[in-house]
């Protein structure tokens, strides 16, 4: 059994994994009041347009929740960390977790976006930020 | 009176629950329909409607050629399996009430353990809205909702030996129920913690609902005849489902805060709202628990005890048989079975016919519910 199920890509998601081949997270984004949501749908909730855009995430957030995914049948193999992301887009999206270890894994810790071709699928991914603090201070003038 | 509240329960049936039944699921589902109505004194003719699962294979058509249940009236289906476990009673009676039928028949059969495994991960997406979980790991039950229930231990610094502690209940009340597959196995806490990460670090092999064959089935009807019947009729004195906007039953990560079950919280105060009752005049509690957190949210949802309360409330003794609330008295779906939830209500039946094997003193008023869906049971008349 494959580690990564391919997406089996729908008429309302298509603009999605289109983006994922241009290393873009986009979310919808009704084209007549602004609100993005996820996951989509093809009528905005709110003001009942069926017109949208896709809006490139930030790439950036906080872990909201996590787990570890072992592999069903094969124990031994690498384990995948499934993170529920709070994007500073404002919505909440599934993930993983890569370039961690396990122990380092906790709720609201930073993340940025990256994306990894696994098992021949390319798929948003998400690895720790530098924190704030950790950060160069960038070169004034 | 509530917008069910002359309706009754009028029988239930079922067949054994094992791991291998060696029959088909028609077969179950007609086993223990036939018990259902003959448990409330009727005959197939008396039988005008069913209902059941959306996910249950078992054709209308085909089960009414087995009971000889010669005129349909009335059927329909619920979504969304134990989501929607304590729906079909609600649809059974408000047709009932409605007067499109006299009596109707509610049953779940399956074979989940030797057939399709609920348990066994899917191997491709099946749309729509998978494609945002399924590539990402999100194969089975068990990692789908713990990545929600992570954030219910965030939140209120809760380990997985808190869960343990109502494995334990579970299977104390199982190891009683002849009817249980896990009679006469009782668990520690020990022997909870020593148990398999499924998930880690959310739920061991122990926190799992099993996976079951079997089939249940009961009679809605009138209270009008409630008098005529072999056993005490159950009254269903509240039925209520509760969804919301953002809300997802598999994916449930898009409401405000998954500390909570706000779904569970908008089906509760419908019941009490219909019944007049409220959590405190509950005298049980059958709550379905595909995964131990699952009654942990439904307590605090419910009102049994405020957010957060749930793991000292069981570790003090309350969802015990001497309790303040008893709690799956049968074992539920982890000590009894997995009958997608419906076993869950057969329970609430006998405890309010005072027959179960493991009574509760004294019951008036029995909850039954999955979160989404539920139920109010007492005695009629
Ligand atoms: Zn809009």
């Amino acid at each position: 059994m494959p580690k990564v199920i391919p997406p089996t890509v729908e008429t309302d998601d298509e603009y999605f994994w289109d983006g994922v081949q241009n290393d873009q997270l986009l979310i919808q984004t009704c084209a007549d009041c602004g609100r993005f949501r996820h996951p989509p749908v093809p009528m905005c909730g709110d003001c009942h347009s069926t017109a949208w855009t896709a809006t490139p995430s930030q790439g950036t957030g906080t872990v909201h929740s996590w787990i570890v995914s072992r592999h069903p049948t094969e124990p031994d193999a690498d384990p995948r960390v499934v993170i529920l992301v709070e994007l500073d887009d404002g919505i909440r999206f599934v993930s993983n977790l890569v370039d961690v270890e396990l122990v380092d894994v906790h709720n609201e810790m930073r993340v940025e976006l990256c994306f990894r071709v696994i098992d021949d699928v390319k798929l948003p991914q998400f690895r720790p930020a530098p924190s704030p603090s950790r950060q160069t201070p960038s070169v004034q003038g | 009176m509530g917008a069910v509240g002359k309706t009754i329960i009028a029988g239930i049936g079922q067949t054994e629950f094992s791991k291998s039944s060696g029959r088909s699921e028609l077969q179950l589902a007609a086993e223990a329909g036939i018990a259902a109505i003959r448990d409330a004194g009727m005959t197939p003719a008396d039988i005008d409607g069913l209902v059941t699962f959306t996910l249950d294979t078992n054709d209308e058509l085909l089960l009414a050629r087995c009971l000889g249940i010669p005129e349909i009236k009335f059927w329909s289906r619920t979504p969304h399996g134990g989501a929607g476990a304590h729906t079909t009673v609600q649809h059974a009676s408000l047709a009932v009430q409605g007067g499109s039928a006299k009596a109707v028949l509610v049953y779940r059969a399956f074979n989940e353990r030797s057939g399709r495994r609920f348990g066994q991960p899917n191997q491709r997406v099946t749309p729509p809205g998978w494609n945002w979980y399924l590539p990402f790991g999100l194969d089975v039950p068990a990692k789908t909702y713990s990545l929600a229930f992570q954030r219910y231990m965030h939140r209120y610094g809760l380990t997985n030996e808190d869960f343990g502690r109502y494995t334990v209940v579970a299977r104390k009340h199982a190891a009683t129920n002849p009817n249980a597959w896990f009679y006469q196995r009782p668990i520690t806490l020990e022997d909870h913690q020593n148990s398999r990460w499924i998930v880690e670090p959310i739920l061991r092999l122990l926190d799992c609902c099993q996976e079951s064959d079997g089939g249940v089935a009961m009679v809605i009807t009138s209270a009008d005849r409630a008098a005529d019947l072999p056993h005490k009729a159950v009254k269903i004195a509240a039925a209520a489902d509760g969804h919301l906007r953002d809300g997802n039953v598999v994916f449930n990560y898009y409401h405000g805060d998954l500390a909570e079950f706000p779904e569970a919280k908008l089906m509760a105060k419908q019941l009490y709202d219909q019944s007049g009752l409220t959590a405190a005049d509950m005298d049980a509690a059958m709550l379905y628990e595909n995964f131990s957190p699952v009654v942990f949210l439904q307590l605090e949802a419910m009102g049994f005890c405020g957010p957060g309360e749930a793991s000292d409330f069981i570790k003090e003794g309350n969802i015990d048989l001497d309790g303040s609330i008893p709690v799956n008295t049968h074992g539920g779906l982890l000590g009894e079975a997995y009958i997608h939830g419906l076993n869950n209500i057969l329970e609430g039946v006998r405890q309010v016919r005072g027959t179960a094997v493991n009574q509760v003193k004294g019951v008036e008023h029995v909850m039954v519910a999955g979160g989404r869906s539920g139920l109010i049971l007492a005695p009629a008349g």
